[in-house]
Order: C-alpha cells, then sequence, then structure tokens
C-alpha cells in the first residue's frame, strides 16, 4: 500500500491515536486507587508532620486515625458548617482541597497531643515555578504556632525547595499569629533582615520567591481562618 | 550473548566518542534543571534510559508502516504515551521519588536526545540495535547527569543524595557552601569543562578553525 497515500495517513493516525487512547485509559483505570491511596496517605503524612510526627508509609494512616480527633469545615465568619463533621477520606474536610474549591467552608482538623488540643489548617499559594502548599499546626489559644509543614509541586532543588525541610518549617514554633489580638500572619523575611510589627522567620537564601510566596500564603490562607482563630482565643479567654 | 563489533559501537560509542550531551549537545536543558542534587539526577538517568530504549524499539518495529510526512507526529505520541506511563507507574508504586522529580518525568517528552534517536537511528535499524542504542544513549547522557549532580551537590550543598559529607569542622573553620553551585549557569559550566577535558583527550573530535 502507497505509505504516501493521504487515506493511509489519516487512517494510521486515527488507528494509533485511539490504541494509545485506550492504553492509557486503561493504564490509569487499573492503577488509580492505588495512586489516589498514595495522594490520601501522603496528605495524611503531611499533616502528622505539621505536628512533628515523621510517619512512615506504612504507619501514616493508623497514626493519623489515632490522632486526628475530628474534622470538619468552618465559614469564614468562623463557624462550623452543619454536617461536615467526620475524619474519614471521603469526609468533606479531608476531600476538600483549598487550593481548588473552598465554597462548601475551611477545613480544620483537631488532633489531641499530650491532652491538648491542636487546631491543623491547610495552606496554599504560588511559588516560583508552581502552586505550594502546607499544613500549619496551632495551638488552642488560636495564635500560638505548634508546628508547621511545607510542600511543593517544583521548586528549584537546594533553593525553594529548601521550604519543605523541618529547618525551614521548625522555625514557626512558637511563633504567633496575633500582635494585640489582631491577626498579624508570621513574615518571612530575607536572612538577617528583621521586622518589628510582627512574629517572623528566615526565608531561604536563593529562594527569595519562593520565601515571599510562603509569606502570601501564611497571609492570605490562615487570614481566611482569622475569624476561627479568634473564637477560639475568645473561648479561651 | 557476544555482541558484534557494530552492536557494540552501537550501545557504548554513545557513552563517550559519540555522546549526545558533550559532543552532540542535545538534551542539555534537562541535564541543567534536575542536576542540583544527585538522587533526582539518577532517577531522570535512568527514567530517560527506559523511555529512549523503549520508544526506540516502538518506532523500529513500525519503521515500514509510519507514513513519512506524519513520522514526528507519531514518534512524538509514541514518545509522550511512554512518558505517560512512567509517570503513572512511579505515581502508584514510588510516590516519593515521582513527587520529587515533579515536572521533569513530563518533560523528557520534549527532551531532544529521544527525537534525535527516534529520527537518526530508529527509522532506520530493526529493533534490537535500536533497543541497544536507545539503552547507549540514555547511558550516556545519564552518567554526565550524575557527574554533574555529584559535583554539585557536594560543593553546593556539602551533601550526597541528602547524606552530609563535609564534617562540621570545616564549616567551623570558615568553609562556606558554594551557592553560585545550586544554580543553572554552573551546570553549564561544568558541561563546558567535561567538554574541554573530553576533546583535549580525543583530538579527531576537536573542530579545525
Amino acid at each position: 500500500m502507497n505509505r504516501e497515500n493521504n487515506v493511509y495517513t489519516i487512517l494510521y493516525a486515527s488507528i494509533m491515536v485511539i490504541i494509545v487512547a485506550v492504553a492509557l485509559a486503561f493504564t490509569h483505570q487499573s492503577l488509580s486507587e492505588q495512586q489516589t491511596k498514595n495522594v490520601n496517605i501522603d496528605k495524611m503524612q503531611q499533616i502528622l508532620r505539621s505536628l512533628h510526627i515523621n510517619a512512615s508509609t506504612n504507619e501514616a494512616e493508623s497514626k493519623y486515625n489515632e490522632l486526628i480527633k475530628n474534622s470538619y469545615l468552618v465559614t469564614p465568619q468562623g463557624e462550623k458548617v452543619e454536617g461536615s463533621e467526620g475524619t474519614k477520606t471521603s469526609d468533606p474536610a479531608f476531600a476538600t482541597d483549598i487550593a481548588v474549591d473552598a465554597s462548601k467552608g475551611l477545613p480544620v482538623f483537631e488532633a489531641e497531643i499530650e491532652g491538648r488540643t491542636i487546631y491543623i489548617l491547610p495552606m496554599s499559594g504560588k511559588g516560583l515555578w508552581g502552586p505550594i502548599w502546607g499544613y500549619i499546626a496551632i495551638e488552642s489559644d488560636g495564635s500560638t504556632v505548634y508546628g508547621a509543614d511545607f510542600s511543593h509541586q517544583g521548586e528549584t532543588p537546594g533553593l525553594g525547595a529548601e521550604i519543605a525541610t523541618p529547618q525551614f518549617g521548625g522555625q514557626f514554633d512558637g511563633k504567633h499569629l496575633f500582635r494585640d489580638n489582631t491577626f498579624t500572619s508570621i513574615a518571612v523575611v530575607k536572612p538577617g533582615q528583621s521586622v518589628s510589627d510582627r512574629d517572623y522567620v528566615d526565608g531561604i537564601s536563593g529562594g527569595t520567591i519562593t520565601s515571599k510566596g510562603v509569606n502570601a500564603m501564611l497571609l492570605e490562607s490562615v487570614g481566611q481562618y482569622k475569624n476561627f482563630l479568634m473564637n477560639l482565643n475568645a473561648a479561651k479567654k | 550473548m557476544a555482541l558484534s563489533n557494530k552492536t557494540k559501537a552501537v550501545l557504548l560509542g554513545p557513552l563517550n566518542k559519540n555522546n549526545p550531551i558533550i559532543v552532540q549537545v542535545l538534551g542539555i536543558c534537562s541535564a541543567l534543571a534536575v542536576t542540583s542534587k544527585l538522587e533526582p539526577a539518577l532517577v531522570m538517568a535512568i527514567a530517560v534510559t527506559i523511555v529512549t530504549a523503549f520508544s526506540n524499539v516502538i518506532i523500529s518495529m513500525l519503521r515500514n508502516t509510519i507514513p513519512n510526512r506524519i513520522r514526528i507526529i507519531v514518534q512524538l505520541v509514541v514518545v509522550a504515551t511512554l512518558v505517560t506511563l512512567v509517570s503513572e507507574v512511579l505515581k502508584a508504586f514510588a510516590y516519593d521519588v515521582n513527587k520529587q522529580l515533579s515536572v521533569f518525568v513530563g518533560l523528557i517528552v520534549t527532551n531532544c536526545i529521544l527525537m534525535g534517536r527516534l529520527e537518526a537511528f530508529a527509522l532506520g535499524n530493526g529493533p534490537w540495535p535500536s533497543f541497544l542504542d536507545g539503552i547507549g544513549n540514555g547511558l550516556g547522557y545519564g552518567w554526565i547527569l550524575v557527574v554533574i549532580g555529584f559535583v554539585r551537590e557536594l560543593l553546593g550543598s556539602g551533601t550526597l543524595l541528602g547524606y552530609p559529607i563535609i564534617p562540621k569542622s570545616f564549616y567551623e573553620a570558615g568553609y562556606q557552601n558554594n551557592g553560585l553551585m545550586m544554580l543553572a549557569p554552573m551546570a553549564l559550566l561544568l558541561i563546558g569543562v567535561i567538554i574541554w577535558i573530553h576533546r583535549s583527550q580525543n583530538k579527531e573530535l576537536q573542530e579545525t578553525a
């Protein structure tokens, strides 16, 4: 058959595309359960890391179920959304991705550590090359940070990617999100510099844009929870 | 299995005198992007080797049926399919590695070495030599990546595969990690140095001015 024939070319292209589509769809279908499980476990590991717990892939799920006592959605006004409670991966709090859609409410995870209740909030923002996100664990006074963990999709290894290290996340421990009852967030500044109007941590040298991204993420993502955190603080007093 | 001289040349040539990076200067983009740490460089080398080998085999088997006018598109579809498969498998079974490589697995599609080998070799040779050619070129690409990743991680972060190598006492004595090593231009300079050494050893590769 003439290989330069138009009909042959079109048929060849169509059949090839169909075969490839079927092959890819089949692979995706057969692997997607395992992939979703990986994604969920990864999310649990991140939440646990914000509590200073490094859980391996195998123990993440049991550890998560042991520590996370409750999770639910809250409105921007700081009130719990009716019927959103539940700690299963299919429940609204775990299934909601604030980077995609937070219209139903903002997720809050409650953990119990040494008899204290710790509130874990998800964060989502932009780095240099792509999305960055993280979890921040806050004491029941609504202001003191218990721990924080950051992740990224494709920040430069050795530079922006350093936000995912415990050295960076660990700096947030004990910092305060509120000063004089106003939400100030925590600033990420160039190493060696300082700010006086709020708590701050050192950014990454050579990772300026990513550091600024973390700064903006804290301000915006945690800022959405401002009312919820103030309610916590008021309940404490 | 004994290899004839020709197949040996196909497999081993790309490691040295026909190296895709330092002689043909292809695939530079990813060589700069993934080499600031050793581990992503290693995984990238393996992934590229697998994809080059198998896309070579597939195109070589199809070579007598592909319509000439759309051959680049056919090659692209084959490469993109393989890369998607690799990425799906990594996501299911090596989730952490996949997370580290992030976008670079997808970017294998745009690696010039792949298209170069498909055009230059697989379209004119049988599946078995094409497979060896793919492996050879993948490894030829890979060892340069590993060398650069090694130097950059050691001098830039003082670690190898994430483990600290440079002793604490060095830092206390005033030693500092070289931040320039973390930046892409330094990888280009390192490739230049490797090309320089390589050409000084292989006079026949030197261009006459």
